[in-house]
């Protein structure tokens, strides 16, 4: 169970990313959020930030409502 | 020349005072030296986006990347000029203004939301075509994304000498702006990774 959800479902590129970041901004080293999100890009978008910013993608599933987990690093 | 591979012995043998003062000395030396080049090697996390165009897709394409690179924590200057100065109008004044600036003003989209698109705008069925499939695709709008932008932090620079000549006045534009020329645009993409003429 991650210690936030964020519903990206009615959102569209670059708005899923924008949303994680200011939810993970909030967050503390160690928590997880967990979003679930329907635009295309998703999978590629979330996989590209975490790396570029250090954080772990713990869980990706795939779907017509994809779910991904991320773990705030630093 | 022999080194501590080949004879690792010879560090057991010499005195750790001695050590020390040699790795301290050369530690000082290096950062003497590269102390003198790191003024060139720096480069801040910006991106630069010259918008130049007022067209509806290329402003969405802007205002998408500008937002994704400050959510990648990035600083982001995005620098507004001709054309696209009309994306950050907010109100159409006339008031005060000389013939040319008047029909300039006329001429010009009122603002971010009266902005076309590049392709198929057949005299506004397009945009009206396109901006419902967007919407319906829950795509944000264009003004919408501007307003992201500031709240995030994007810095928005408005060229001055294009407002001159397409008789823009600050007051017609939104909140918020810094103004400038091109040495501001050339200040801020001199030490950005990522820069775009749009």
């Amino acid at each position: 169970m991650a210690d936030k959800f964020l519903d990206c479902k009615q959102l569209r590129c670059p708005m899923p990313i924008v949303k994680i970041s200011q939810t993970i901004k909030q967050m503390s080293p160690g928590e997880t959020l967990e979003v679930e999100a329907i635009d295309p890009a998703f999978k590629a978008d979330v996989k590209a930030w975490v790396q570029q910013l250090g954080h772990e993608l713990v869980e990706f599933t795939n779907g017509a409502v994809q779910k991904a987990v991320i773990k705030k690093v630093r | 020349m022999p080194n501590d591979t080949q004879h690792p012995q010879a560090a057991s043998t010499i005195d750790p005072a001695l050590l020390d003062y040699i790795d301290k000395t050369v530690s000082a030396k290096l950062d003497e030296q590269f102390g003198a080049i790191s003024g060139q090697l720096k480069t801040t996390n910006r991106a630069t986006i010259v918008v130049f165009s007022n067209d509806l897709d290329k402003l969405f394409a802007a205002f998408a990347i500008a937002t994704g690179a400050a959510a990648a924590q990035m600083q982001v200057s995005m620098f507004f000029t001709f054309w696209g100065l009309t994306a950050l109008k907010k109100k159409t004044v006339l008031k005060g203004k000389s013939i040319t600036e008047k029909l300039m003003t006329l001429f010009l989209p009122s603002g971010p939301a009266d902005a076309k698109p590049s392709k198929m705008n057949m005299l506004g069925v397009g945009q009206a075509f396109l901006k419902h499939v967007m919407k319906k695709k829950n795509v944000s709008d264009l003004p919408d994304l501007i307003t992201l932008a500031s709240q995030l932090g994007v810095r928005m620079v408005a060229c001055q000498t294009s407002m001159d000549i397409m008789g823009i006045r600050k007051e017609e534009l939104i909140e918020g702006l810094d103004f400038g020329g091109v040495a501001t645009y050339i200040a801020d993409a001199a030490d950005s990774k990522i820069t775009l003429f749009i």
